[in-house]
């Protein structure tokens, strides 16, 4: 370990001897999606993220934070490949919040493409100079030196050294200029494409203390905070000293908070909202969590206290029947097209619920405020945005603010937001403790940045040869002006705009007093079953094969536009030759109208492009007759580039995704007097194992493309696949979800 | 005072007898290793042996656990060799992992009533253990895997299996 760290600083001493280091660029083909994010970063070094103990052990830096998406064995494997070590001689560290590691965003499934390139760019520069190092010592040229597991070789005079020896000397080397780096044929790759067991998954299986609820600082106390109710509201008054008598309470006060910069603003990077409410510390949690049933608040709900689900979707028709706000596309004409006697004209209301997150680890956060410092232990997908915002809150410089990045209890998009980070920082320099801060499951779920719901009026046509001719969607969301809740537009570029000539999107926005955020492929989890089920109702009417209908519209000829302002991983170029690839695949793996299925069993098929992905789904399901349903099995055929990095956390990523997906057919977060409804796993629940589809079958069509992110784009097609079976089965369309409105619930 | 056995060790807890058992194997105990999850049994992640039987730590009173012997994740094996650890290591069951423990106590419990279970003796044993990840499929088979690592060790037991590699990625359920 010691041996590994004086490596270590020889490494950086390179970095200093060479100025400026190599220039590895992350951001040049990373996340269009967050452009407005982190600021821009320092150029890569190859030790930040490499260093060699003299017995050959290769300790590798996994910069982003790890919340189940096994992003701990991906960056580090392409790191290992181009170094050319073994994988068995790898060891992986977690690393603090710096922006040395360039951007440590976890999200928008962007780790994979963002650092495909950058990565094993580290890593052949690594590997270059360990040649370099040997090359000199052994007075040979290096371009007669090759590498294999840990050693240099050189085959004329059969000489070998391993990676430990060299380590020392190839720190003296210059780091190699980027033009001159010569990556790897793939077809010698010998770590991308096997599958490795995730690094962390010893410590999980025998308990070890590696969760962000873990932490523990010597001196700490515990903390709760009950926050307001309502968005907005504030904290008038409450019996601090009755709290404060309590046995083991240590501290009980009202945080002020501070009023959000406006009604829709950027979570992610503007502001996460620091509200008000009422902390209480206690030298456990237990004694913390349990005084709050003696609490007694006196709340100001401030503009949103009379909110209501029901009253919004009242609204939601009427802002239907009238003039939309706003027209976000329009191709062609649509009005004429549904006037003609050649058409058959479908029209379909579509509901969309707000959902919570409901990450397993409940959110919480450690902060040790001191002497005008701030150290930090958060789980947090974008770690450095937390930090601006918590030093600007506490009034500090950026650089007197530590934040340890610790294993998270999945993040699904709620790791995203840092409001944590404020309110524990907060709370530990009031009571000049280090200070754990635990929300409960109740916290979670009534305090959450939700998925936005919406209401989705569709129209469409076909011709008389089964051809969409028209499509017309007015989207009732939140939001005010010409901002929607964040996270809760729609895209008006997402299929299928382009592939019918007369196409039109329109939004009308309504008042909004509740955080929306990012969930795992946001959008695309609530617009994809819309349209993948309108499209299905479309294939219906025109009386046509729901696989063959698609492939057609696919073939469309495409409407010739410049693509649409938009923003998020969202439609903008979709390629239909890559969809119609992974169709056809799901078509042919699921036995798409080959198979005789019994009655009330049928399959469902549904595609998405979202987060650079290509996927389509068909899933085989069953109703009872007192609507149960069972999903049988699920297809996935999913083309995501030319290398699958990780075949086996691949697999499983994609088959929690569909998961993930059926989970969402059954969870809804309501408003009743501005407050959330919903309070714990019982009112918002998630699949359990004899839910589960015994079978999900994976199946990774490998193309000619950069390799792209798994995270997300496998979820948003599962919902549509489901209810377009549950439509061939029964007849009966789900078109408000959760499902369970419609009667239909999980066996 | 409250006695209890936990992973073999004797300990006291003198504290309100009301505390879930959860915060004092976490908090008092420095056993980090049983997760919090809900609050109120509904997702397993603090599941717990008390006794032998799975149980949730987090709505049992420590006082229900006098004088009892508990088993967490971290009395399961010193070295993470129990063939349930070792099944979940050789499928990588997890993702984010924070649920595993509990599911792990669950499975154990299940083995050690039904050393061959069947998918739906699976699904009625495991059904109070969300994972929100939703690795269902492979704790079914890492359970299935459990089982049989446990037959053949019963059958020679100077083989412990202690093999990490991973040769399929394929992971279908077993037939029942």
């Amino acid at each position: 370990m010691k041996k590994t760290n004086l490596n270590r600083r020889a490494f950086l001493q390179v970095t200093a001897l060479a100025g400026g280091g190599l220039m590895l660029g992350l951001y040049p083909k990373a996340s269009t999606a967050f452009a407005q994010g982190p600021p821009r970063m320092p150029p890569l070094v190859p030790a930040n993220f490499i260093s060699i103990a003299p017995n050959g052990i290769v300790t590798l830096t996994s910069k982003n934070t790890e919340i189940g998406q096994n992003i701990y064995n991906t960056l580090p494997m392409l790191i290992a490949e181009e170094l050319d070590v073994d994988w068995k001689d790898v060891k992986v560290v977690r690393v603090d919040a710096d922006n040395k590691y360039g951007g440590q965003f976890t999200g928008g499934s962007s780790a994979t493409p963002g650092n495909w390139e950058p990565m094993r760019q580290v890593g052949a520069a690594g590997r270059q100079m360990l040649i370099a190092a040997a090359a000199q010592t052994w007075g040979v040229a290096e371009s007669e030196c090759t590498t294999a597991s840990g050693r240099v070789h050189h085959k004329a005079s059969n000489r070998s050294a391993g990676y430990g020896e060299l380590a020392t000397k190839a720190a003296t080397m210059p780091v190699p200029n980027l033009a001159t780096l010569k990556l790897k044929d793939p077809k010698d790759y010998k770590i991308i494409g096997t599958s490795t067991i995730s690094v962390e998954t010893k410590e999980i299986l025998t308990g070890k203390p590696i969760f962000g609820i873990d932490v523990t600082v010597p001196g700490m106390l515990y903390a709760v905070m009950q926050r307001t109710p309502v968005l907005g509201g504030k904290a008038v008054s409450a019996n601090l000293d009755a709290i404060k008598a309590l046995k083991g309470v240590k501290h009980a006060f009202i945080i002020e908070g501070r009023p959000l910069a406006n009604d829709y603003p950027n979570y992610l990077f503007q502001d996460p909202g620091f509200e008000s409410g009422v902390a209480i510390v206690a030298d456990s949690w237990w004694a913390a969590n349990s005084a709050r049933e003696k609490l007694e608040v006196k709340w100001d709900s401030g503009k949103w206290g009379a909110q209501d689900s029901v009253e919004n979707a009242k609204k939601a028709v009427e802002l239907s029947k009238q003039s939309a706000m706003r027209t976000l596309r329009k191709d062609g004409d649509v009005e004429p097209v549904f006037q003609r006697a050649d058409v058959k004209a479908v029209e379909a209301n579509y509901t969309i619920p707000f959902i919570a997150h409901g990450t397993m680890e409940p959110q919480n956060c450690t902060a040790h405020f001191k002497d005008g410092k701030l150290e930090i232990w958060m789980a947090g997908q974008i770690p450095q945005s937390g930090r601006t915002m918590v030093a600007q809150l506490l009034k500090l410089p950026e650089t007197d603010v530590t934040v340890h990045n610790v294993r998270g209890g999945g993040g699904f998009g709620r790791r995203a937001y840092n409001d944590l980070m404020l309110d524990a920082a907060w709370i530990s320099k009031t009571v000049g403790a280090p200070v754990k801060l635990l929300w409960s499951r109740e916290d979670d779920i009534q305090h959450d940045y939700y998925r936005c719901g919406g209401f989705q009026f569709m129209k469409g046509a076909v011709d008389k040869d089964g051809k969409l001719v028209a499509w017309h969607d007015h989207f009732v969301g939140y939001g005010e002006g010409n901002n929607f809740a964040h996270d809760g537009g729609f895209q008006p570029g997402e299929f299928p705009a382009l592939f019918v000539p007369n196409f039109r999107v329109q939004s009308s926005v309504m008042g909004l007093g509740l955080k929306t955020g990012a969930l795992r492929a946001p959008y695309s989890n609530s617009t994809a079953w819309v349209i993948q089920s309108f499209i299905d109702e479309l294939a219906h009417a025109a009386g046509k094969d729901p696989v063959q209908f698609r492939l057609d519209l696919l073939a469309a000829p495409q409407v010739p536009q410049a693509a649409p302002a938009g923003r998020g991983p969202g439609p903008q170029g979709l390629d239909a030759t890559r969809m119609t690839g992974v169709l056809k695949l799901v078509a042919e793996k699921s036995g798409w109208g080959k198979r005789k299925l019994p009655k009330g069993t049928a399959q469902g098929v549904a595609f998405h492009f979202s987060h650079r992905g290509y996927f389509a789904e068909v899933a085989e399901v069953s109703v009872a007759a007192n609507k149960k349903i069972k999903v049988n099995k699920v297809w996935v055929a999913a083309d995501v580039g030319s290398h699958i990095i990780n075949p086996s956390s691949a697999e499983t990523q994609v088959q929690g995704a569909v998961i993930d997906g059926l989970s969402e057919m059954i969870q809804e977060i309501t408003l009743k007097n501005g407050a959330v409804v919903q309070s714990n796993y019982h009112q918002h629940p998630w699949l359990k194992i004899s839910q589960a589809p015994p079978s999900i079958e994976v199946h990774f069509l490998k193309t000619n493309n950069p390799p792209t992110g798994l995270g997300e784009p496998a979820l948003p097609p599962i919902l549509p696949a489901v209810c377009n079976a549950i439509f061939t089965a029964t007849g009966e369309r789900v078109r408000t979800l959760p499902m369970t409105k419609q009667g239909f619930s999980f066996a | 005072m409250i006695k209890l056995k936990v992973n073999g060790k004797n300990q006291q807890f003198d504290g309100d007898p009301e505390t879930p058992l959860l915060w004092v194997l976490r908090d008092e105990l420095d056993l980090k290793g049983t997760k919090f999850g809900c609050g109120m049994g509904l997702c397993g992640a603090c599941t717990v042996h008390l006794n032998g039987k799975p149980m949730r730590s987090c709505s049992t009173p420590v006082s229900a656990a006098a004088n009892a012997t508990v088993t967490t994740i971290e009395g399961l094996s010193p070295d993470g060799s129990h063939p349930v650890q070792v099944a979940w290591q050789e499928l990588d069951v997890p993702q984010c992992g924070y649920c595993q423990a509990g599911q792990i106590m669950s499975a154990c419990a299940l083995l050690a009533k039904t050393p061959k279970p069947t998918d739906a003796d699976i699904d009625t044993a495991m059904n109070g253990n969300l994972c929100r990840c939703g690795t269902y499929l492979r704790i079914r088979a890492a359970i299935h895997k459990a089982a049989e690592l446990s037959a053949s060790n019963n059958a020679a037991p100077a083989q412990p299996t202690t093999k990490t590699s991973r040769t399929s990625t394929r992971l279908l359920p077993n037939k029942k």
